[in-house]
């Protein structure tokens, strides 16, 4: 090893970077880059919901009307609270304040888990009124298969968004693990920084997905 | 060169020997060995499906193999071909290989990441394996709805998942490329004294990481359509199914482009290593990698001609597509005019890359050809797309993968193939190519569909010449494989720079150690400095 090889010791730099604020560049950019695939993914989506309420905004409207507006306000509000929390614990790690780290991570997970069960409730409803496609799906007659096509994508877009919520909490318990276990300290703290990016991530897509799918068009009698 | 060479003491080969060492590792470059591997193995299962479909065409009558049978091959033929080799081809093998490299890093900048997008590209090979083995598919590797999500009968839904599982292993890629690219170049490295083959890989992974997410919620959408009859694309559900045409082509137009970019780098790299020159017009090769990338989105929609599109998209994509063409002319009148006045050995790399620049000019006009409106309309859904496209992808892209991996051979393994054999499978397939590929236009233009297994009498000479061709390729394409493998052991020691070419891989000893380079280096000079012996740079 040649002398200048030789870093401030750092158990936390991977073998391949030069220092520590290297990794960081990369990891946060990796996580950027990441996010814009996901924006792509969504996009997908976004683009096949508004071709389609282009086409049949009557339909859309009448199904979007079947949509419960209180549950969906409320988890606007969870989520962004928890994307309040999550910013206040990547700020506690940075301060390398471990208790408050922790418990701002059990404070997001939390309000993620109030999201999905809110969102389950919403599901069985839905179920239960018979809104779920290719289940015995119901609707007026005049909309039933433009209805179907809403609610096709209601599920489909939401489903995907929850699928992230939940992957989501899988990287905030590592994350509570790791801190427990002091692996974040404040000169590491790129894991719960980038964590945090993918939390505010998905937390945008669910900012889109409630008014598209139960506001737009509410104030019109469909 | 002198047999006295040894291989270097430690290296990346000889660094642990064990199947631990191998399926555990993080070492880009034998991961890069990994995906090599597994690609050939796609690459051949792929190739047997061509050669029962050439075998069925050698005869105007369906008698070799029944019509649904013949559905299933052309499918898992373009399946196991476009998402199991091409796309991975060039990136995955020597992109992985030569990336850290050639910037001077010790490694991708996230290695495991790296190991990940491998084991992932491997589930998604075993799903559409499956998917095979269980009975095929057999909807054309394109899945156009409502086929796909409401008549077939066949396997659509795990091969549908195998393309989405192994869209995440490209996305991974990309990011990994593009981060290790903008993070982790040598000091002194600035883009502008990158090789090009580094810029073409960027340019590959802007696809990879805007275009493989797309025809992964595509691909997801129809096995939904498909499991839970929700009604994305089915007209009966009040979906469209031409929308899904526009979703899939969102991504598979720019794929195409994943499949030619990386093998436009190899040529850009190999063409001045073999004239002693510089590239002619640096920055402007360098940016129409870039140009051809964004463009690339921007044109999808001549898929679509007779789909139902407005006149208006119509012209504005014809318009569009016409102007890819600059910038893929931009590139092969740089090689051009690189090789002029320069030394030129006609080695074997330099055999592929002229082969390349030949046979991608023609699949190139001709899909200014199919870029037109009223001839899109006269030729659509004829073999002269099936022509069009294998230039480019078999012309285009294989060749510049066969180019690529003979120029590095001698890096990779550290020693060097039998030159003689190299040249001549060189001209095997450039002949059984020209030989398969060629009378596919004509039997286009004069109007055999693709996708049928048979076809009227009077078209039987030129598809027998097509099948005879086609035999002439597989066995250009089977003897690299056994004096490829044959070097691994006996080959000559190859030294770390048996041509004399510039770049930091050559810098390093063949095969490098698993570190790259023992010291950072400090990169002082432009790239392709031909004209300056190669010891003034190393300081």
């Amino acid at each position: 090893m040649s002398p200048e090889a030789v870093h401030t010791y750092s158990p936390a730099l991977a073998h391949q970077f030069d220092d520590a604020g290297q990794q960081k560049e990369a990891a946060t950019l990796g996580m950027w880059v990441f996010l814009v695939t996901e924006v792509l993914f969504f996009g997908g989506l976004f683009v096949t919901y508004l071709v389609y309420r282009n086409w049949y905004p009557g339909a859309f409207t009448a199904a979007s009307h079947e949509m419960i507006v209180w549950a969906g306000t409320t988890n606007t509000f969870v989520l962004i609270t928890s994307s309040l929390t999550m910013a206040l614990a990547v700020h506690a790690a940075q301060l390398g304040n471990r208790r408050l780290l922790m418990t701002f991570l059990i404070i997001t997970m939390a309000l993620g888990c109030v999201f999905l069960g809110i969102k389950a409730f919403e599901y069985y409803s839905e179920y239960v009124e018979h809104h779920v496609p290719g289940m015995g799906f119901q609707f007026e007659a005049e909309h039933f298969q433009h209805a179907q096509l809403f609610f096709s994508l209601y599920f489909m877009m939401t489903g995907l968004h929850a699928l992230h919520m939940i992957i989501g909490l899988g990287i905030m318990s590592v994350m509570l693990w790791w801190s427990y276990r002091g692996v974040i300290t404040p000169e590491y703290t790129n894991p719960i920084e980038i964590s945090g990016l993918y939390w505010h991530f998905v937390d945008i897509v669910w900012i889109f997905l409630f008014p598209l799918l139960y506001l737009i068009g509410r104030h019109v009698h469909g | 060169m002198s047999s006295t060479v040894l291989l270097p003491p430690r290296h990346y080969l000889n660094d642990g020997y064990g199947i631990r060492s191998w399926l555990l590792t993080r070492d880009h470059k034998r991961i890069a060995l990994l995906y090599l591997a597994a690609i050939t193995f796609f690459f051949f299962v792929g190739g047997a499906f061509a050669v029962m479909i050439r075998l069925e065409l050698t005869t105007p009558i369906g008698d070799f193999v029944s019509d649904e049978t013949y559905n299933k091959l052309f499918t898992m033929h373009g399946v196991m071909m476009v998402f199991f080799f091409l796309v991975p081809s060039i990136p995955a093998t020597l992109g992985n290989f030569l990336i850290p490299l050639m910037i001077g890093a010790k490694d991708l900048a996230f290695p495991k990441l790296n190991l990940l997008s491998w084991y992932i590209y491997i589930l998604g090979g075993f799903f559409t394996l499956y998917a095979l083995i269980s009975g095929g598919v057999d909807t054309g590797w394109t899945f156009y709805t409502p086929f796909s999500t409401v008549s077939s009968t066949t396997n659509v839904i795990p091969t549908a998942l195998g393309i989405f599982i192994t869209g995440f292993s490209s996305i991974l890629t990309g990011l990994n490329f593009i981060v290790t690219i903008h993070r982790m170049r040598a000091p002194g490295l600035t883009w502008f004294r990158m090789p090009l083959f580094l810029w073409s890989l960027y340019a590959t992974s802007l696809i990879f990481v805007l275009g493989t997410p797309v025809i992964a919620i595509t691909m997801l959408l129809v096995a939904v359509e498909r499991i839970f009859h929700f009604g994305f694309f089915d007209p009966r559900l009040g979906g469209d199914p031409v929308l899904f045409q526009h979703l899939f082509w969102f991504y598979s137009h720019p794929a195409v482009y994943i499949m030619v970019l990386p093998a436009m780098g190899v040529v850009s790299e190999i063409v001045p290593a073999y004239c002693r020159k510089r590239i002619f017009g640096y920055p402007f090769v360098a940016f129409a990698s870039v140009a051809i990338a964004v463009l690339g989105f921007l044109v999808w929609g001549h898929h679509l001609f007779v789909a139902g599109e407005s006149p208006y998209a119509a012209m504005i994509f014809s318009a569009l597509s016409f102007m890819v063409a600059i910038p893929s002319a931009v590139k092969v009148f740089n090689w051009t005019a690189t090789m002029y006045k320069g030394s030129i050995s006609w080695d074997t790399p330099m055999l592929y890359a002229i082969g390349f620049i030949g046979l991608f000019t023609i699949g190139g006009l001709t899909g200014l050809f199919l870029a037109t409106l009223p001839i899109d309309v006269h030729v659509t859904d004829t073999y002269f797309v099936i022509a069009h496209f294998h230039y480019i992808m078999v012309g285009g892209a294989i060749m510049g993968y066969m180019g690529g991996l003979h120029y590095w051979w001698p890096k990779i393994s550290g020693r060097l193939y039998n030159e003689f054999l190299a040249k001549i499978s060189a001209g095997i397939i450039f002949l059984g190519f020209n030989l398969t590929f060629f009378p596919q236009f004509v039997l286009g233009y004069l109007g055999m569909p693709r996708r049928y297994h048979a076809y009227p009498p009077e078209f039987q000479v030129l598809n027998v010449l097509s099948s005879a061709g086609a035999s002439i390729l597989g066995v250009g394409y089977l003897i690299p494989l056994c004096y490829l493998l044959w070097s691994l052991r006996y080959g000559l020691v190859a030294g770390s720079n048996p041509i004399g070419a510039v770049g930091l891989e050559w810098m390093t000893t063949s095969p490098p150690p698993t570190e790259n380079f023992l010291e950072t280096p400090i990169v002082t000079w432009e790239a392709y400095q031909y004209d300056q012996p190669m010891e003034t740079h190393v300081a």
